[in-house]
């Protein structure tokens, strides 16, 4: 099975240790993974700024660079989120790219989502020491339908103990462009997010979206907490040894 | 109503530091959230019934024309008396015709959210009628001069203490914050109003063009009065309200109650169907319904068009973490949260209200309990896109949007500024690997800090892992 990675842009530029915990994943999973070089944005910074254009052009980038593999696996539920639910509609006046945009879209997949569904994965090799919380983020959730998977993959790290938030599914205040055109209601999302999260008591606050994950951690770190860590599913999930990241 | 939406951020900065309102939204938090889910387990079929609810309202609005004219037919036909009104000036003008030429110097008001869009207690007033509000929470918010912040629980940014002040206050009683007492003291100043007054304006909630009757959904009892025992009644309600049947409606009303309060049904569900006939024993002498026009055709036919199968139930705003946060005052208008960031700027224009469509994450919230289904993250999307078309967002957010999508396409380009970026921003976040403050992003860095990249990009690190 060929499976082409999307990184998306913000683990390509801000934590690239958890693109090589997502490959880790799908290559233990017996994947064959490879990660074409051209790649970009899926989109969803101007699409959802009002700029249908952007997500159009690169669309037309995802369809060029991903469309010969079996399957498309990015490590984030609001990037998938916007090709699988977005992609099909943007090109409302040629049938044939618009066919071929919702064919591809249909093989792309959330990271635990395809563990889970498509591979089916009912063992992992990887441990973490502490208890943890999930953050359900926004689109992985409404969008993917993304709950069980991830909880259910983390069931088998050894040592990984879940402590639920009251609310997991409360939107953390990120947002894409609204967390900076709006950042005073998104700081008080993320500090109400950051309040559930400390009340669990878990050692590290886990979810599948960077872009939440930053958020989180920019409030929890200007709040002057350094020891609670913020990571990414992958990371979880694919263990703490990852090579020279 | 005032329009203050197009100061939407300064509002919002208020609101966030307002300790009282602060705490009673956290108050109120997450109640009718809560007793939504609890009652809409007693629906097997909610889905089905959501499908159906949103065909019936895609129905009612297909031929929104047809079935106004067939309602206002029955209407006729029962007594009633039909007023078009184009405008919310509109509105106050016929009403003020009706009063005056009645005779009318005192009005009893039941909830209507319309008549707050043409700000009708300030024209009567104006006109030398006197008007009270008898739904408790708009009594409230009358004596406290302010405007509803919610559409259903108008007063739920006040706490029981601000009641209890303003009750003494006006009434000249001794103050007193037990509840119930305080729900007798409202009462027995409202008895006497509805005994005396000449005239009782209500809302609708829905229109059943089949019979001509206007449907009211209300829990307090004051509904009633308001429209039987006036010589006069007014209903006042938006032309979007029409359904076909009353077979629609006990689709729809198995929706409203449960979404809004999470009530199986709420106290008092009335059908209005004209003025007291020969032997009635109740009702009022005349019947006048009120059609408000006031912005609502102009999306028919549009990609908008779907925010017209609102009923009004609440939820949207209920479970809306922004909301939530700020309030109804802030979004300076009649209709707060998801459904009034995508009504207010249709009704009062995008440029009055530019803010509104971006005040929301996209969470979906909304749109996963709205009962007709509004695709409401869409229609913000649809309205950001008229923003970014017309060129009403700021020029620097337009031009970095075109930047990125122009950088973005060409990934050798990218693969350098991204490179280089992340360096940068990795060696100034120091030895905690976090920006305190990055210029051009205060947005972000005024209430949090950015941790810092890791210093190479994925895609670097892998080609030199492969080669």
């Amino acid at each position: 099975m060929r499976v082409g990675l999307f990184v998306t842009c913000l683990v390509d530029m801000m934590r690239p240790r958890i693109g090589f915990a997502t490959l880790k994943l799908l290559e233990n999973a017996g994947c064959e993974v490879a990660v074409p070089p051209n790649q970009t944005c899926c989109g969803q910074p101007g699409f959802n700024s009002g700029d249908r254009e952007s997500g159009r052009v690169m669309a037309r980038r995802f369809l060029a660079d991903f469309e010969s593999f079996d399957y498309v696996v990015a490590p984030s539920g609001s990037c998938t989120g916007m090709i699988r639910s977005h992609y099909g509609e943007l090109f409302p006046d040629d049938t044939a790219l618009q066919h071929r945009l919702n064919a591809l879209s249909q093989r792309t997949f959330e990271l635990t989502d395809f563990l889970v569904t498509v591979l089916k994965v009912e063992r992992l090799d990887s441990s973490f020491q502490g208890t943890i919380t999930y953050h359900d983020s926004c689109s992985g959730l409404r969008e993917l339908n993304v709950k069980h998977q991830p909880r259910q993959l983390m069931e088998q790290v050894t040592g990984a103990q879940l402590h639920e938030m009251s609310k997991p599914e409360l939107c953390c205040g990120f947002g894409g462009t609204f967390s900076i055109k709006l950042g005073e209601i998104a700081t008080r999302m993320a500090d109400n997010k950051c309040q559930d999260a400390l009340a669990t008591k878990a050692d590290a606050i886990v979810g599948g979206d960077l872009g939440c994950l930053l958020n989180i951690e920019g409030r929890l770190r200007r709040l002057g907490d350094d020891t609670t860590q913020v990571l990414h599913v992958a990371e979880v999930l694919a263990g703490p040894e990852l090579g020279q990241v | 109503m005032q329009l203050t939406s197009f100061s939407f951020k300064s509002n919002v900065r208020r609101k966030l530091i307002d300790p009282l309102l602060q705490r009673n939204m956290k108050r109120f938090g997450g109640r009718f959230v809560e007793a939504r889910a609890a009652v809409m387990t007693e629906v097997d079929n909610l889905e089905t019934i959501r499908v159906a609810a949103a065909a019936i309202r895609d129905r009612s609005l297909a031929n929104l024309d047809s079935y106004l004219l067939a309602f206002e037919e029955q209407a006729l036909a029962r007594g009633s008396r039909v007023h078009w009104a184009e405008t919310a000036q509109d509105v106050n003008r016929i009403l003020i015709e009706i009063a005056q030429s009645n005779g009318v110097k005192k009005i009893v008001k039941s909830k209507s959210m319309v008549s707050e869009e043409s700000g009708l207690n300030d024209a009567v007033e104006a006109a030398g009628i006197q008007a009270i509000e008898t739904d408790l929470g708009e009594y409230i918010l009358q004596l406290a001069h302010e405007p509803p912040s919610h559409i259903i629980a108008p007063a739920i940014h006040k706490s029981l203490e601000e009641v209890a002040a303003l009750f003494s206050e006006n009434h000249h009683t001794p103050r007193q914050t037990d509840i119930p007492a305080l729900c007798r003291e409202a009462r027995e100043q409202l008895r006497p109003h509805f005994l005396s007054a000449e005239m009782g304006i209500s809302g609708g909630n829905f229109l059943i063009a089949e019979t001509g009757s206007v449907v009211i959904v209300t829990n307090e009892g004051n509904g009633r009065m308001v429209t039987t025992l006036p010589r006069i009644h007014v209903t006042i309600t938006g032309i979007e309200k029409v359904l076909p049947t009353l077979n629609d409606f006990s689709v729809i009303v198995r929706l409203l109650t449960r979404s809004a309060t999470g009530q199986s049904i709420t106290n008092y569900v009335s059908m209005l169907t004209g003025p007291r006939q020969e032997g009635d024993l109740d009702g009022p002498e005349q019947s006048h319904i009120i059609l408000v026009d006031s912005g609502r055709s102009r999306l028919l036919g549009t990609e908008m068009q779907k925010a017209l199968r609102c009923i009004r139930c609440g939820a949207c705003m209920n479970h809306c973490p922004v909301y939530q946060n700020i309030g109804g005052h802030a979004y300076g208008w009649v209709y707060p949260g998801p459904i009034g960031a995508i009504l207010t700027p249709s009704y009062v224009g995008l440029k009055n209200a530019l803010d509104l469509p971006q005040a929301s994450t996209l969470c979906g919230a909304c749109q996963v309990v709205c009962p007709v289904k509004i695709p409401l993250p869409e229609l913000m999307r649809v309205l950001r896109e008229k923003s970014f078309e017309q060129g009403l967002r700021p020029w620097h957010e337009r031009l970095s949007i075109r930047l990125w999508r122009g950088v973005a396409n060409r990934p050798h380009l990218y693969a350098l500024m991204t490179q280089m970026g992340v360096r940068v921003l990795s060696l100034l976040g120091g030895k905690k690997k976090l920006l305190h403050h990055l210029p051009g992003l205060d947005g972000w860095t005024d209430g949090r800090d950015m941790p810092a990249p890791q210093g190479k990009t994925f895609r670097e690190l892998y080609r030199k892992r492969r080669s």
